[in-house]
């Protein structure tokens, strides 16, 4: 059965020393997928070649079972149907409805269209009266709540998120949280979601994978994972007694 | 002197204006592609800021000299040559700020454009978009430049009367006919040019527009 | 919903995208329409004059041009420098005609066929001027040789231009024949400015110097200068202008034809009877001395 995601055997170092080292990970199509592990065990690196803003030393990015060579025409088709929320919003100079909209015109949507999907987004994560705002003038909050419905409002069929929520005051991270699980809902996207709050991957995740030494130690169901690892390296790490 | 004011304005700003067509798409793709040699020519740039007027001046004059190379174009003396010699200062300038504006968009925004779905061309849209600020900056100084510049119209121009005679070399030939008042109303003037168009663009900009 | 398609690339901010074309366009439409208006104005029938700075500061051109446009329908365009560059821009067919008063550079360049022919014109006067008080004691002098001499053995500071204009020139010669050219490193009391007539005798004014001076420039500031004239009259304070009509042969593009009527024009008896009667503060300049015997006239 084809996956939305996979990667294969992928190797990927920077500046001489290894970050992913013959990695396998199979994400199954409809899930939210939790990556934790130690700071610099290569989370965000991972994110960053399935978005293929990286290519890998060696190894396959596979979509659908079908390996692409990053950089092609091919792999700009691919990345517009995915999109990465990193831990900074990064949000434009400009308002926040030009900021949601940025996505739909660089693919071409007419404006009459752009206009209720835009508000529909902005809906989704309460800022509908903050339209015309300047998005640089928004809380921190509110600017990640803001690249949130940037993202949605392209209905990815993946979402990558890298520890969005990190710099967050509590009421925003429930507010995105909640989101994310409707957006889920609504739409049957996979999603693949790094964190390193493991309140957060019990919360959010349908399954996780422990990241450690370049690889996907140990991978099972979120209740299973936490209540009953099968590897030492997990517990260790659950408890917070992993040395790294 | 409302001829020479127009004529001021009329050689600065269309030499601004050259500035800004060739050097912002120039400093743009300096600043975000990666090329051999592009550290060279980054450096270039930033040097012809201090690229002196006056042998600017010189070089354009030799060139448009019935005796030189574009001679038959019959620039010299003439307006023409006088905005070309001041688009030969102010387009490093433009360039060179705009690449100084553009470099800092680029490390922080350019991935995020790309996850967004941005192919090359847009992501060059997005970055002069973002840099917008910094661009108009760049077109601002250039045009300071060249409204404030004295040598290259000088002897490109030949200050003639009722044809190349600008703010900045009537101030020189009045100064050297001892003609201070004069040369001081004419200095005024100029500063105050210089005033009104940078205000009007403070304006623009805190007003959002830019 | 989501679209791979990546066949067009449209703007992602479509009203900053529009701004700047609008710019662009609005660019391109100021630079046509200056180029058109530039290239306009100079097919309308002129000339361009290469002259010196003394020459411009006399106010003579401004008095004769617009009356021989007037007559002729020929405009005047003059550019004026030092002397040096006035006939290189002649020997580089950057001007049509110059008018200038450095006989030895003249002949120099007539030599080198640069030039088509040369007329006499006019000639206006050199002043030796000074403070009231006259330290050098020269006032009344009718040799410029001797004022100078006098002037160096009391130390009394004079100004030169120091600019190889053609008053620097004639002040040259004359400590030439002196027999001691000053330098401002060795005599305390000789001083250079570097600058234009009017600039130079406003600081000799203010210091006190005595300064050597063409009549047009000095009558016109002399309100406002605490200078006196003290020696005239030497023949060898005589300044000679010359027409000269450069070479079409060797630069094409110069309009010789319109040059010629100019250069006929001022040697006519209109012309040189205009010159006659120029005034400068009450005082009349030139005294115009066009010879049709001299050789390679107009």
């Amino acid at each position: 059965m084809t996956v939305p995601l996979a990667l294969a055997g992928v190797q990927k170092s920077f500046a001489g020393k290894a970050v992913l080292k013959d990695l396998d990970l199979r994400v199954e199509a409809g899930e939210i997928f939790g990556v934790v592990g130690p700071s610099g065990a290569g989370k965000t690196t991972v994110l960053r070649v399935l978005d293929l803003l990286e290519a890998p030393d060696g190894g396959q990015v596979l979509f659908e079972d079908r390996a692409l060579v990053p950089d092609s025409r091919e792999a700009l088709a691919q990345r517009r149907r995915m999109c990465l929320i990193a831990q900074n919003p990064a949000v434009f100079r400009a308002s926040v409805f030009d900021n949601v909209a940025y996505g739909l015109r660089l693919r071409g949507v007419p404006p009459e269209l752009v206009r209720g999907r835009v508000f529909s987004a902005l809906e989704f994560v309460g800022l509908l009266d903050r339209a015309d705002e300047v998005a640089a003038r928004l809380s921190g909050g509110e600017q990640q709540r803001v690249a949130f419905a940037r993202a949605t409002v392209l209905r990815p069929d993946v979402l990558l998120l890298d520890e969005f929520t990190s710099n967050l005051d509590p009421a925003n991270v429930r507010l995105l949280e909640s989101a994310t699980r409707r957006y889920r809902l609504e739409s049957g996207c996979t999603v693949v979601i790094v964190t390193h709050n493991l309140f957060q991957a019990k919360r959010l995740a349908d399954r996780v994978g422990l990241l450690l030494d370049g690889k996907f130690l140990e991978v099972a169901p979120t209740h299973g994972f936490f209540e009953n690892p099968s590897r030492p390296e997990t517990q260790a790490f659950l408890s917070g007694e992993m040395a790294y | 002197m409302l001829q020479i004011v127009a004529l001021s304005l009329f050689v600065a700003g269309t030499s601004t204006l050259i500035g800004a067509v060739l050097g912002v798409p120039l400093g743009t793709m300096i600043a975000l592609r990666r090329f051999r040699g592009r550290n060279f020519v980054r450096t270039l740039a930033f040097t012809f800021y201090g690229f002196p007027p006056v042998l600017a001046g010189l070089l354009v004059y030799l060139v448009l000299s019935h005796s030189g190379p574009l001679g038959f174009l019959g620039w010299l003396y003439t307006p023409l040559g006088m905005i070309l010699a001041q688009a030969v200062l102010v387009v490093p300038i433009v360039a060179g700020v705009t690449i100084s504006a553009v470099q800092v968009v680029e490390r922080r925004l350019h991935e995020t454009a790309l996850t967004l779905g941005a192919d090359e061309r847009q992501w060059r849209s997005t970055a002069v978009h973002e840099a917008r600020l910094g661009v108009l900056t760049a077109i601002m100084v250039g045009f300071g430049r060249a409204i404030s510049e004295v040598g290259a119209v000088l002897i490109v121009g030949g200050n003639i009367a009722g044809q190349t005679r600008v703010l900045t070399t009537a101030i020189v030939l009045d100064t050297s006919e001892a003609n201070y008042l004069e040369a001081t109303v004419l200095g005024i003037i100029l500063f105050v040019i210089a005033f009104i168009v940078f205000a009007a663009l403070q304006r623009l900009q805190s007003e959002g527009v830019v | 919903m989501a679209s791979g398609d990546i066949t067009r690339s449209p703007p992602p901010f479509p009203r900053f995208a529009l701004q700047w074309r609008v710019a662009f366009a609005l660019a391109a439409v100021l630079i046509v329409a200056g180029l058109a208006f530039s290239v306009q104005s100079q097919t309308a029938s002129s000339i361009l004059l290469a002259t010196t700075t003394s020459t411009r500061d006399t106010g003579l051109l401004d008095f004769l041009d617009p009356l021989f446009q007037a007559d002729t329908g020929i405009q005047v365009q003059y550019v004026a420098v030092g002397t040096g560059q006035a006939l290189d821009m002649a020997a580089r067919g950057d001007a049509d005609v110059a008018m200038v008063h450095a006989p030895s550079l003249e002949l120099t360049f007539m030599a080198r066929g640069e030039g088509l022919c040369r007329s006499s014109l006019m000639y206006n006067r050199f002043l030796i001027v000074g403070p009231a008080s006259d330290p050098a004691g020269i006032r009344g002098l009718t040799n410029a040789t001797d004022a100078f001499r006098r002037i160096w053995q009391t130390n009394s500071t004079f100004l030169s231009r120091g600019d190889n204009s053609g008053t620097n020139v004639k002040e040259l010669a004359i400590w030439a024949l002196v027999g001691h050219i000053p330098s401002t490193t060795n005599d305390s009391w000789y001083l250079e400015t570097g600058q234009g007539m009017g600039a130079t005798l406003t600081v000799a004014s203010e210091k006190g110097a005595y300064t050597l001076s063409d009549d047009g420039t000095f009558y016109a500031l002399e309100s406002s200068l605490s200078l006196q004239i003290l020696v005239a009259g030497d023949p060898f304070l005589f300044n000679q202008y010359h027409i000269i009509v450069v070479n079409p042969v060797q630069h094409p593009n110069v309009r010789a034809n319109a040059s010629l009527e100019y250069a006929h024009w001022l040697v006519s008896s209109r012309g040189q009877a205009l010159i006659a009667g120029y005034e400068v503060a009450g005082h009349r300049l030139f005294t115009p001395n066009y010879n049709p015997n001299d050789p390679g006239v107009c």
